[in-house]
């Protein structure tokens, strides 16, 4: 067993931000254990994605091609890279933790006897690994005890994307042996949802609710906030899930990612779902009236309260603010 | 179709937490337990599945110490045929390989067409339990599932992908999926099934006849409450003097507004 591998993933053909976050994960475990950082990256074309990654700090980049390989399909992904392994005997084996990776590297780390250390937020000698535990209400320290890859998947947003160095590495080709017949799921293109009308990525206020509103017929309170702020009205998944606000609405990993001026989020608790799409924002309000409630760790400023009085008495505040 | 939904009991969302005095876990004695959220969602998609077909069987299943019984029944009023609870008091020694290999070994004498599981639990989190079934029981998976269509051949599936996409995936049965929140609206469970839940099969298997403790191999060492990453700052007094602070704040300190 030796050696880092981060395992990159592609988006419109390049390597992906979250990729590059997970390759500085990769970097800090490399200055935690002395073992040397190396990328591979994974497809059916993969020859654009390994002259990005040659370029940056890595000791070689290796291209895992098959044509089987695209579209992506767990059967296909975990039988090339459980032969990449054998190969390799990698120390470690660290992954951005996205939908795809959700999807197929927990049956890999089975495969290969192993379990794999998901959603990490920061890395620290041993090495540990820390994770976030109800929904980011606590925080647990994970270690592998050794005897096997160590699987690691890194949290969106927890490594700076920048922090990759540059260099020069050799690029070798992997080509793993795959039967059309071994893939046993067959995917659609991709397609998006309903036509989207609410572009909140490009909004400079954000007012966003969550379960704190506990009713459908609650929620003019908040419209009534937002509409005096000028702000768009945006929702945590479970509002939209309960199709209290379209989910065109919804902020978080499987909605919008957002960075306005001003987020002020309204009885939502800071699920780490919610947090990766909003903690860019430059200033971020919190309205919660739990003390402990996750949100507060992104927060700039906080409010303790019963959000139903709360939230009235800001609506006044503003709309005398602006008179 | 003969489905198994795995279901997970985990402290309510409101619950508020205390580090135990082992430092690995929750005080569990002062809290209360719920289904958790996305295992709802798995059973709601089951039970649809069931009624649209006119036909079939509902298995939940579920590991944990006997206070998953309640759990348990919840879903046996909302509509499940029958359970099977494997009794384990070890859950927080196991990763989620050791959850899954008991879970699989509770599964394969039934040999469901169907196995559902939520796509991650509110408490661990790690998002693992259904796909790693899947490996263990050797059928194909796939996970983040918002809608299921039985077909001749097998299912057809909207799979949620980030950023608002999705996708569709047919794959042939025997099959696990892992349920995504929002495809369905969940049921309330009836007096009606209440009543019946307290009549249906609740088989208990103890752990230990489904294979022995490993020891795991993602070690959780110890808990803390989590670090912050930014200074908040908490504004105080009642709501009026609050609102009139933070607009403050917001005006000239911030300069957001």
């Amino acid at each position: 067993m030796s050696g880092i591998w981060v395992v990159l993933e592609e988006r419109d053909g390049r390597v992906s931000r979250a990729s590059w976050e997970a390759l500085a994960a990769g970097q800090k475990l490399s200055e935690t254990t002395g073992q040397p950082l190396q990328a591979a990256v994974i497809g059916a074309s993969t020859e654009a994605l390994a002259a990005e990654a040659k370029s940056k700090a890595v000791t070689r980049v290796a291209r895992i091609e098959h044509p089987l390989l695209a579209p992506y399909t767990p059967d296909g992904y975990i039988l090339a890279l459980q032969q990449f392994i054998e190969q390799e005997k990698p120390e470690y084996l660290v992954f951005p933790h996205t939908y795809q990776v959700r999807d197929f590297a927990p049956a890999l780390a089975a495969r290969m006897g192993q379990v794999l250390i998901s959603d990490v937020v920061s890395i620290s000698d041993g090495p540990t690994f820390t994770r976030q535990l109800l929904q980011g209400r606590l925080a647990g320290a994970y270690r592998h005890p050794g005897g096997g890859t160590c699987f690691v998947s890194v949290q969106a947003g927890a490594f700076r994307a920048g922090e990759t160095g540059s260099g020069t590495a050799e690029v070798t080709t992997f080509t793993p042996t795959i039967d059309a017949a071994q893939i046993r799921t067959k995917p659609s293109e991709p397609f998006r949802g309903s036509a989207q009308t609410v572009d909140l990525a490009s909004a400079p206020l954000i007012v966003s609710v969550g379960r704190g509103i506990k009713e459908a017929d609650n929620l003019p309170l908040v419209q009534e906030l937002a509409d005096a702020l000028g702000a768009e009205l945006a929702a945590s998944r479970p509002i939209c899930d309960s199709g209290w606000l379209p989910m065109e609405r919804q902020v978080g990993s499987s909605g919008q990612t957002v960075a306005p001026k001003l987020y002020l989020a309204v009885g939502i608790s800071g699920a780490i779902q919610h947090l990766v799409g909003m903690k860019g924002s430059q200033c971020i309000v919190a309205i919660n009236k739990d003390p402990e409630a996750p949100i507060f760790e992104v927060a700039d400023y906080g409010i303790v309260g019963d959000l139903f009085e709360v939230v009235p008495a800001l609506t006044e505040a503003v709309k005398h603010a602006k008179t | 179709m003969k489905i198994i939904v795995a279901i997970k009991q985990v402290p309510e969302r409101d619950a508020q937490v205390r580090i135990d005095s082992s430092g690995k876990w929750i005080e569990e004695s002062d809290i209360q337990y719920a289904m958790n959220e996305s295992d709802a969602y798995a059973l709601e998609e089951a039970l649809q599945l069931k009624e649209k077909s006119g036909g079939g069987e509902v298995i939940v299943l579920s590991a944990g110490p006997e206070r998953v019984g309640t759990t348990i029944r919840e879903a046996l009023a909302k509509g499940a045929d029958r359970a099977i609870h494997v009794d384990a008091n070890d859950l927080s020694q196991r990763d989620a390989l050791g959850v899954a290999r008991l879970l699989a070994e509770a599964i394969k004498p039934e040999s469901p067409d169907l196995v559902l599981t939520g796509l991650q639990s509110d408490d661990l989190g790690y998002g693992q339990t259904g796909v790693i079934l899947a490996e263990l029981l050797g059928v194909p998976h796939a996970s983040l599932i918002l809608t299921v269509e039985k077909t001749d051949g097998g299912l057809k599936v909207k799979r949620e992908l980030e950023a608002g996409w999705f996708q569709e995936i047919e794959l042939p049965l025997p099959a696990v999926l892992t349920i995504q929140s929002g495809g369905n609206k969940l049921r309330y469970a009836t007096l009606m099934g209440i009543k019946k839940a307290k009549t249906k099969e609740m088989r208990v298997l103890p752990s230990a006849d489904l294979g022995g403790l490993t020891p795991p191999l993602a070690v959780l060492e110890s808990i803390s409450m989590p670090q912050k990453q930014k200074s908040t700052q908490m504004i105080d007094g009642d709501a009026k003097q609050a609102a009139a602070t933070l607009v403050e704040k917001l005006k000239f300190e911030a300069r957001v507004l």
